[in-house]
């Protein structure tokens, strides 16, 4: 609450700030713990658990994965996945979400109410029908099986007709009075103003894919096709047996460690897309 | 065919109907009905018919549901999923309020604060549950050495059927806190500040201020959270999964993990595609809500 405080500090601030500090230090304390133990020795730490709290530290944590090659495999994968789903998405949507807000044709109005009504449909109302289609069509364990479904989500286009029908029409009648074709018009006028929304949705979409984990799971069940998350998961069964918690805390911190340099910089576009994407 | 029905227009204008305008919009609807509106259909005449991975077999009329609700896991499964909601969603509105009321300033502390409540939002489902296991995993954990300081033993969030919800519930709060802050913050600042200029010259109270000018203009985006929330909570699949596979004793198997079971680790299609109807229903029921609430905008 910025407006209508007093100057003083009064009983109700510090208690608003004792909360604000204390829900902080449940918000960084596991993140912190995880980063602390992935500079441990494995042996180090079974011996005593409390060691974490002082050196030695080592990265050697570190040097073992990346001895070890399936994680930059299904970093590699990830990548693919997250990089085709979202360009896939910005031209289907941009494309989309121009002819639903600017262009007129038969069904037009009816279609829009259709699209929007995909939105509210769950994935996992599709999932075993997706599953079987994509088992006859020999899509599991390829990167179109995994990039594919996410292509039919209608947030995009939605967001896009939204950002387009937002855009002054005289914009694209004067180009139209020039005699340039629909497509130049689109791409040429329009197309460079809708450069936040593409911005917003892009990174949605990347970080989206980036993250999930329930459709990957199911498609790609073979090690080389795992994505980084699905992957990353699949080490953690066997948990502090084998490979050690330090082991496991520095593959933590490695895989969240680019997607957090992403928010750092991106953290408004993110920010928004997120909200946007919640709100609809 | 083009200009008939717009006689006033140039045949290539943008508002004279033209079947070459769908082409614009014809390569999502390929995606959207061959990935989208295709397998919800078929995914309903799945839930009728006796199927495995490759094929369908025989259609065996209400069978499947009749099976699903005779299932005990099943039904166990709807009861945790309720549960798991009741645990996360008034949790993640309250905190999200309070945090948005909190860091609504302009200045670099809150700024900084409200990216550190956010950020967990941008992780993996697996990199959360992974630090969660290690909050809670006795000897080393976070929570174990913690009590360890107090010469207390930490109770076994993970392992005993009494806490192992709580257990998922406390880590999806903590992934999940980010989204309502946000959406509150977003709300308040649309609050216009004469309002509170207002108030100020009457002299009111802070709490009075709170009460009757800030909770008021909010009750709106406050529905709007529940129920993005109730949907999404839903869902919950990963992290029950990941932290305790659905034990001990399916006590923290929501029904997403049913339909994983059932589908796609027994290969029973049929059983699973009416579970996903089930869920399906239920989830549409909520965003129908949403719908409303977000058109409803004059009862602010």
């Amino acid at each position: 609450m910025s407006s209508g405080l007093s100057n003083s500090r009064s009983f109700g601030d510090r208690v608003i700030l004792a909360l604000v500090i204390a829900l902080s230090i449940v918000m960084l304390a596991p993140a912190l713990w995880v980063i602390a133990l992935s500079f441990k020795d494995n042996a180090e730490l079974m011996a005593n658990p409390n060691s974490v709290f002082h050196p030695p530290y080592i990265i050697q944590n570190y040097i073992n994965i990346v001895g070890t090659s399936a994680v930059f495999r299904w970093i590699l994968n990830s990548l693919i996945v997250s990089i085709g789903l979202t360009v896939g998405t910005l031209v289907l949507s941009s494309l989309a979400g121009y002819g639903f807000a600017r262009l007129n044709f038969p069904g037009r109005d009816i279609l829009f109410v259709v699209v929007l009504f995909g939105l509210a449909v769950p994935e996992q109302a599709v999932l075993v029908a997706r599953h079987q289609i994509f088992s006859i069509l020999k899509f599991h364990n390829t990167y179109q099986g995994i990039i594919l479904p996410g292509l039919s989500s209608a947030f995009g286009v939605f967001l896009m007709t939204q950002y387009f029908r937002a855009i002054p029409k005289e914009l694209d009648e004067a180009a139209m009075l020039d005699n340039a074709s629909r497509f130049r018009v689109f791409w040429k006028v329009l197309l460079p103003l809708t450069l936040p929304a593409q911005a917003t949705l892009g990174i949605f979409t990347f970080l989206g894919a980036w993250n999930d984990y329930f459709w990957p799971l199911i498609s790609a069940t073979k090690k080389e096709m795992f994505t980084l998350t699905v992957g990353m998961a699949s080490t953690q069964t066997n948990f502090a047996q084998s490979e050690g918690i330090g082991y496991l805390m520095a593959q933590a911190v490695f895989a969240g460690a680019p997607i957090f340099i992403v928010y750092l910089f991106f953290q408004k576009y993110i920010v928004t897309a997120v909200s946007g994407a919640a709100v609809r | 065919m083009t200009a008939v029905q717009a006689p006033r227009k140039p045949s290539h204008g943008p508002h004279s109907p033209d079947w070459k305008n769908a082409l614009f919009v014809a390569p999502y609807l390929f995606f959207f009905v061959t990935l989208l509106v295709f397998p919800l259909f078929w995914g309903i005449w799945l839930s009728f018919h006796k199927a495995d991975t490759f094929s369908s077999g025989p259609f065996v009329g209400f069978g499947n549901y009749v099976r699903l609700f005779n299932d005990k896991v099943f039904l166990q499964s709807v009861g945790n999923t309720f549960y798991f909601v009741l645990l996360t969603v008034p949790t993640l509105a309250l905190i999200g309020l309070f945090l948005a009321l909190a860091l609504n300033a302009r200045t670099r502390t809150a700024t900084v604060l409200r990216s550190l409540f956010f950020f967990s939002s941008v992780l993996s489902v697996t990199i959360v549950t992974l630090i969660w296991r290690i909050v809670f995993i006795p000897q080393f954990g976070l929570l174990a050495t913690v009590y360890g300081w107090f010469g207390a033993t930490a109770p076994a969030f993970v392992s005993d059927p009494n806490l192992a919800m709580i257990a998922v519930a406390m880590a999806t709060i903590w992934w999940c806190l980010g989204l309502p802050m946000m959406l509150f913050l977003s709300a308040l600042q649309q609050i216009p500040g004469d309002i509170y200029e207002a108030a100020a010259l009457d002299n009111a109270s802070r709490w009075r201020t709170l009460t009757a000018i800030t909770l008021p203009s909010i009750k709106r985006t406050f529905a709007l959270v529940i129920i993005i929330q109730i949907v999404l909570q839903f869902q919950l699949f990963g992290q029950a999964w990941l932290m305790t596979r659905g034990g001990p004793n399916n006590v923290t198997k929501p029904i997403v993990l049913y339909i994983y079971d059932t589908a796609f680790r027994r290969w029973d299609l049929g059983l699973g595609a009416a579970a996903s109807e089930v869920l399906f229903v239920l989830i549409l029921l909520a965003a129908m809500a949403q719908y409303l609430i977000s058109r409803r905008k004059e009862d602010l």
